[in-house]
């Protein structure tokens, strides 16, 4: 069922629309480094003053620079919508009738969520390593700690990196598919999950509620760097890893509590 | 039964929008789920489809408690409620083939073919592939029913499926439900219109500000209301008076024609009685009441009232 699910929400021009913009920010971002001969080194987003050193870091300056904001953006509105967009259509009413099962449902919406966060940074690393290769050398990677790596070792983590942001951005998809389930107006829902994001962040850099650092999703979303660290440095991403399992349980026991006994009146 | 409820309540704060109500709705028969806007019908068909949680009551579906065996009931129930609702950026065969797939057997081999029938029976082969977005409103309506029959399902429940379409389409949606309900299927139809819930019907609930008022044969709504006698006479005064006395009720004068309700009373009695008493009967007739007056009666309001 989620595989159809899948095929809806990917299908679907918006989502295209979204995919779009995020190939879109390595290629400008390659493209802008290439014309302007990019940053001195230690200046500028980190990886962006790399770039020009290998191709590779083409797809880990698009992932550092879609991040804060693209990233977070095309997960709101995917995950936003979830529930409350077919709500707000009156299609929920029709799969819950027909019958799709109201956890079913909700499970096959979570996959889909959780599929796309991992679809949203692959895509952004794919075209950066496709746009690096093509604008700039690619060969031995040197790593953030000054050994060197090969070319195909380098491709290997910044496909993991992926993998580990997409992971990064499970504790936003099931807030986001909470807030989903609460609302008949899915930009509501995508407005809120977006704030969530936001309030994280300022949280985040404002060192007063540092006790409360540790718990804020947002804290370990630059965790993936530490992948082309030599050796790998683990801990932080391994944190991250367990923060967002734990918001995932949370905001998706929520989640199945309110879509299971709400009353669907749209 | 094909549909059993006891006690069934729904309360959304004060307002009573489904007040205790006992619904039975027999195998097999056309069931017009009758009242005005607002009565509480399209609540009850929500509590009855599992998707609102009843305040009171239990209920049935096919002899199935429910929601208990939803998961096992509701894929041999067919339903329109309040409007049909579809992605409005695929086509009619990709919105149909998304909901089917979204059921419990998310595979199936015969999906295709019951696609292009469905859509072929409410004549919308030739949209199949237009998007729902490009659709009119009547096209809706009509998609809309082709997903309550995409499968072969022993109740079907349609919640004012005519709404939005033209005289035609109308007609051949009804000629369509008749047509299910000599197939054996059960149909619970509910409807503002009571025109049309007599043309289809074998049995009739009448709902009214969330009470259901009387359920029935339509033969039985039809005597709930007692037929009345009018008369023309060269005196309706006298003649008023006359019948009053052999116990007519709420006799009225207008102008030379008198009505009254025979409440038992055989109007060939009522004739004689006139004819002895000197009186010149130009014309003696009477009523069968229509649904209309019995419904007026039950409700004591008329149609399209929103409660």
């Amino acid at each position: 069922m989620w595989l159809v699910e899948a095929r809806t929400v990917f299908g679907r021009a918006r989502i295209k629309a979204l995919l779009g913009v995020l190939v879109a920010v390595p290629v400008f971002l390659a493209l802008a480094v290439y014309l302007s001969g990019g940053p001195a080194n230690g200046n500028g987003p980190a990886f962006v003053d790399r770039v020009t050193q290998n191709g590779v870091f083409t797809a880990l300056a698009a992932l550092t620079v879609a991040m804060p904001f693209f990233i977070p953006l095309a997960i709101s509105v995917v995950a936003g919508d979830a529930i409350a967009g077919e709500a707000s259509l009156g299609t929920l009413r029709y799969l819950l009738v027909r019958p799709a099962g109201r956890a079913r449902l909700l499970a096959a919406k979570g996959i889909v969520v959780g599929l796309f966060c991992i679809v949203a940074a692959l895509v952004i690393v794919v075209a950066g390593l496709i746009a690096g290769v093509a604008f700039f050398p690619h060969g031995v990677v040197v790593t953030l700690s000054g050994t060197t790596i090969s070319f195909v070792d380098g491709m290997g983590r910044s496909l993991l990196a992926a993998l580990i942001v997409g992971l990064s951005m499970f504790g936003l998809a099931s807030i986001g598919l909470f807030v989903s389930t609460l609302t008949d107006v899915p930009i509501a829902a995508m407005a809120v999950t977006l704030g969530a994001v936001i309030v994280s962040a300022i949280l985040d850099s404002v060192s007063e509620v540092s006790f409360l650092h540790p718990w804020l999703f947002t804290n370990y979303w630059t965790a993936f760097s530490d992948l082309v660290r030599d050796p790998v440095y683990w801990h932080n991403i391994g944190k991250d890893l367990i923060l967002q399992a734990g918001y995932v349980a949370v905001f998706g026991a929520a989640a199945w509590a309110r879509m299971t006994s709400r009353d669907v009146l749209a | 039964m094909a549909v059993e409820t006891h006690g069934l309540a729904k309360h959304f704060g004060d307002l009573r929008a489904v007040d205790d109500i006992d619904l039975a709705v027999p195998a097999g028969s056309t069931y017009g789920f009758l009242g005005p806007n607002g009565s509480g019908k399209t609540t009850t068909i929500r509590v009855l489809l599992g998707l609102v949680t009843p305040t009171a009551g239990n209920w049935s579906l096919l002899g199935q408690p429910m929601p208990q065996r939803s998961m096992s009931t509701l894929p041999h129930v067919g339903a329109l409620v309040e409007g049909p609702a579809f992605y409005p950026w695929l086509s009619a065969q990709d919105n149909l083939a998304r909901f089917d797939a979204m059921g419990p057997d998310w595979r199936s081999p015969t999906r295709a073919k019951r696609i292009a029938e469905a859509l072929e029976r409410v004549g919308l082969t030739a949209a199949a592939k237009k998007k729902y977005r490009a659709y009119s409103l009547g096209m809706r309506q009509r998609l809309g029913l082709a997903w309550a029959l995409l499968r072969p399902v022993q109740l079907l429940v349609l919640d004012e499926p005519t709404n939005g379409m033209d005289p035609q389409g109308t007609r051949e949606i009804r000629h369509l439900i008749r047509q299910l309900g000599a197939e054996g299927t059960t149909v619970f139809l509910s409807s503002h219109l009571l025109s049309e819930i007599e043309q289809v019907c074998s049995h009739v609930g009448v709902m009214h500000r969330g009470k259901l008022l009387m359920q029935g044969t339509l033969a039985d709504l039809r005597a709930s209301a007692a037929p009345k006698l009018r008369v023309e006479a060269d005196d309706p005064v006298r003649a008023a008076e006359v019948l009053a006395r052999m116990g007519m009720a709420d006799v009225a004068v207008q102008g030379p024609q008198l009505v009254g309700t025979l409440d038992g009373l055989r109007p060939e009695d009522c004739c004689r009685s006139l004819v002895e008493a000197g009186i010149g009967v130009r014309m003696l007739l009477r009523e069968q009441l229509s649904l209309e007056d019995a419904f007026v009666a039950l409700t004591g309001e008329g149609f399209n009232v929103a409660g």
